[in-house]
């Protein structure tokens, strides 16, 4: 999502900058930290306010929204942002504790609730998505740490009575160095937060050369919970009175519940509270997930064809990934151009060599370990409160409003820890189970906690965007490429949700395939859109995730045809650009030095090494991988990669989100694809949906550059150049060129 | 029946073949064991039953009577379970951290049997799924709970 929002809020109507009056609170005193407590389940203000975020000078200074500093020295922190592996709780806690002046390892961090006081990022949004968090807050939640540090030495002037010029602060208290005396922030904090917050530009930040945290590989707050199993997710939520449910959903989206053929006997089945018919799926209630489960499925359901009026994507019975494929790559416009510069027609015409191909991907599931779950309790007055996986707690919670007719202040909502990232936890339609979970405990006057089973997840799950792309590419007669066309008949996944084509094109839909910094005297980036039947998802990296794939793989062809080394030829292509010149050179050193190949290797296994490039999300990646053929499958040995994000804030999480999104990049390339026949998946569970194993996985080399621009993203952009990389050593190592993923369906010699 | 579980023991009432994950999690209240696919395809379930790791996610409840099951929950009371904490701790391994439990159990299994095992024998061990990538880390914690002075080859 290198610029989605904006498309998103124009094509499916919903404002996403709707914040719902916080009024200035209070942390609640002495708030129980107990297993269930995740928020705090205060009263929120219930005067919906006009649409507009508050102005950026404004963002981020309710300081008392966001923190609590207790007796023991430990401060709490509410992040806009949720965790889901990404590192960001941490990273809040660097950027905070180093204008509040405390060590982040004395933070607690958790999600924030809904509420306008979080709007902090300068998009005026609040989501975490689109690899956002860090550098679209970074300056906010800086001065929101500074302000929080005013108001202590406020405080702390009145305690010691003397004037706040004459105090300092070090790490955790207030120091009044001319008597020696300090206090620490735990004791000012009472006094500190009842100050009114100061005038925003009237507190300085910290001068980046005395960073003592932003910068450095500060550990993760989470990494002992999470390796204790003490670390809690929407999945291991419990509250009293709690009844448990599973769902058999419909096998094809659209259909709905005809009769249910023993109904009667799945009722008496072992700790069966109720069954349940709701829209697209049936449910069952019970003392125990796993009797809830096993009823569930022994339920004989004959499901109806989807009706005409269907509000949600019907999918048809005849529908086959395959041959939707072929439909794609011989769909003809028309076409939406997206870039188009000098003269593509005319440059193709008059070249002596063209070159032409045909390239498409696969769908991809999530596959996020925690399968989605819902736990929602309705109190006696009809309040509702619900804990649920999401990244988008307003969005959410405007989502529940509709459906369920509440007014948002009636609704308290939990963003517990996420399972898993990757793009799942958007406001999908039919994709969520709050609804039904909500639906359930409605019905049985008892909270109710809702998993959907791994297979169920599958069916419903919504996948990565497909696309099958037709490029054109013409050289000169020195063999360098001097026009490019990519034309990709596609949905994209803001497409998809919105049901539509919107008046602009659907960024997500071509970034990757836009965007490139190629010196490319003429070329057009066009979409021709494609209304599929499968509903869409944003899935780690979004367009990128594929059109990079597609687009560096086509110049690596380029380059074959013109006689070039690839690596030479993007030199060439970028020889204006310093900053890509920079990274690239800095990816050839970090791997001793591009050598394509193939050569062979100490254990005499026969070796090369592609080279390929991204730039997403205001971030920008080159990637070297080298490969061998075994046993006729692809064995990535080696990924080097460098990444130029401007500036980082931790280099340990910078290189462990590399490594995972290496991961990512492999699995997609080398094993992964959601195959339909007949309408159905083929598979709904790992064992026919394999994802990349231990034993594929490559060593990780990497190299942080920080030119000084302007902060970009982390958590999506290190996996875009991985696919072409490795597909572009295989077909240096066997000459084969493979124009599609995952290279599981061919075998090499 | 009668369960044996992190060296206490607890009478549960469930049908022989309720999968041991379900007794854990929805009887017993530990959630540290997770649910991730109930096929036996992911590891995140994984467990030690008799210091031997299983996926209690097909496990019947019956199959563990008069055996010791232990859980993430008392990996710390187990020495050597105690250093793989630290270690992935120290390698900052977990990322969402949803497969972590399941991969410490496996980590802790293999070396109570094997102290220092080979780079395959870790190989052979370690194949729990990890969406996030962790792999390498992980690959890096065990060879250094394996005494491997250098990072292992991957």
């Amino acid at each position: 999502m290198n610029a989605p929002l904006d498309a998103i809020e124009q094509l499916i109507g919903q404002n996403l900058n709707d914040p719902v009056n916080l009024s200035r609170r209070r942390f609640l005193k002495g708030s129980a930290v107990g297993a269930l407590v995740l928020g705090f389940g205060l009263p929120l203000g219930a005067t919906r306010v006009q649409a507009a975020a508050a102005a950026p000078a404004e963002r981020g200074t309710q300081v008392p929204a966001f923190l609590e500093i207790r007796p023991d020295n430990t401060v709490r922190l509410l992040s806009p942002f949720i965790e889901g592996g990404q590192g960001t709780f941490t990273a809040m806690a660097q950027i905070v504790g180093e204008e509040l002046d405390a060590d982040p390892a004395t933070f607690l961090v958790e999600c924030a609730p809904p509420g306008d006081a979080y709007y902090v990022m300068e998009n005026g949004m609040r989501i975490t998505g689109g690899s956002m968090s860090v550098r679209m807050s970074y300056p906010t939640m800086r001065r929101l740490g500074a302000l929080a540090r005013a108001m202590l030495l406020q405080a702390g002037a009145q305690a010691l009575n003397v004037p706040v010029s004459e105090l300092t602060t070090e790490p955790g208290k207030v120091v009044h160095a001319a008597s020696g005396r300090s206090i620490a922030y735990g004791e000012l904090s009472e006094r500190a937060m009842d100050l009114p917050v100061p005038d925003p530009a009237s507190v300085q930040l910290r001068d980046p050369s005395r960073f003592r945290w932003i910068g450095k590989p500060v550990k993760r707050l989470d990494a002992y919970d999470k390796s204790t199993g003490k670390a809690l997710y929407s999945i291991d939520l419990k509250v009293d009175g709690m009844l448990h449910a599973a769902v058999q959903h419909a096998p094809r989206l659209g259909m709905t519940v005809g009769s249910l053929r023993n109904e009667e006997q799945v009722k008496a089945m072992k700790g069966v509270h109720s069954v349940h018919r709701l829209p697209g799926a049936v449910a069952v209630v019970a003392e125990r997930w796993w009797h809830a489960k096993r009823a569930v499925e022994a339920v004989q359901v004959d499901w109806l064809e989807a009706a005409a009026d269907s509000t949600v994507r019907a999918m048809p019975a005849d529908f086959s990934t395959e041959e939707y494929f072929k439909r794609l790559a011989a769909e003809k416009g028309p076409a939406r151009d997206d870039e188009n510069e000098g003269d593509v027609a005319a440059a193709l015409a008059n070249a002596k060599t063209r070159i032409e191909a045909t390239y498409h991907n696969q769908y991809l599931h999530h596959a996020q370990l925690e399968p989605p779950s819902a736990l929602a309790r309705f109190d006696a007055n009809g309040s509702l409160e619900i804990w649920l996986p999401n990244q988008a707690p307003e969005m959410y919670r405007a989502d529940i409003a509709k459906r369920t007719g509440l007014d948002p202040s009636q609704i308290t909502l939990h963003s517990p820890l996420l399972g898993g990232f990757f793009g799942r936890h958007f406001l999908y339609d039919s994709a969520n189970p709050y609804p039904q979970a909500i639906a359930l405990a409605k019905a049985v006057g008892r909270p109710v906690k809702l998993i959907w089973s791994r297979e169920e997840e599958f069916l419903r799950d919504v996948l990565r965007p497909v696309a099958a792309v037709n490029f054109r590419g013409a050289l000169d007669n020195d063999g360098w490429p001097v026009a490019i066309e990519a034309v990709s008949a596609t949905e994209g996944p803001t497409e998809s949700l919105a049901g539509k084509q919107g008046d602009k094109i659907d960024p997500t839909a071509l970034e990757g395939l836009a965007g490139k910094s190629y010196a490319i005297a003429n070329k057009r980036i066009a979409q021709i859109y494609v209304k599929g039947p499968m509903p869409l998802g944003y899935w780690r990296s979004v367009g990128n995730s594929l059109n990079d794939f597609f687009y560096e793989a086509f110049l690596d062809e380029l380059a074959d045809k013109g006689g070039k080394d690839p690596f030479e030829l993007r030199l060439h292509l970028l020889r204006d650009n310093k900053r890509l010149t920079t990274l690239l050179n800095a990816v050839g050193d970090l791997s001793g030095g591009w050598k394509r190949g193939p050569f062979t290797a100490e254990d005499g296994s026969k070796r090369a090494r592609g080279v390929a490039m991204a730039s997403p999300f205001g971030t920008q990646t080159a990637v070297i991988a080298e490969v061998s053929i075994e046993q006729g499958q692809v064995k990535v040995h080696d990924i080097w990669q460098a990444i130029d994000p401007g500036s980082i804030v931790n280099p340990a999480i910078v290189e462990a989100q590399v490594a995972g999104a290496v991961s990512l990049g492999l699995s997609q390339v080398l094993v992964e694809e959601a195959v339909y026949i007949d309408g159905k998946p083929r598979a709904r569970n790992y064992d026919l949906y394999p994802i990349l194993p231990p034993s594929r996985m490559a060593r990780v080399h990497v190299r942080i550059v920080e030119s000084g621009e302007k902060m970009g993203g982390i958590g999506e952009p290190p996996l875009p150049a991985v696919a072409p990389a490795v597909a572009n050593a295989v077909a240096a190592l066997t000459g084969q060129r493979i124009r599609s993923m995952p290279l599981s369906r061919y075998t090499f010699t | 029946m009668e369960l044996r579980i992190n060296q206490k023991t607890y009478q549960v009432d469930a049908d022989a073949d309720t999968p041991l994950l379900w007794v854990i999690r929805d009887d017993l209240g530990m959630t540290g064991t997770k649910y991730g696919c109930g096929l036996a395809q992911c590891g995140a379930c994984s467990v030690l039953v008799d210091g031997n790791v299983v996926r209690s996610c097909v496990t019947p409840v019956a199959g563990v009577v008069g055996r010791e099951v232990t859980t993430i929950e008392a990996i710390e009371s187990d020495e050597v379970g105690k250093r793989v904490v630290a270690t992935w701790v120290e390698h900052q391994v977990a990322q969402c951290g949803y497969c972590q439990s399941g991969q410490v159990m496996a980590a802790t299994a293999l070396l109570k049997h094997t102290p220092q095992p080979s780079a395959a024998e870790i190989d052979a061990a370690m194949i729990n799924l990890c969406r996030c990538g962790t792999y390498n880390a992980i690959h890096a914690a065990v060879h250094d709970l394996a005494g491997h002075s250098a990072k292992g080859d991957a």
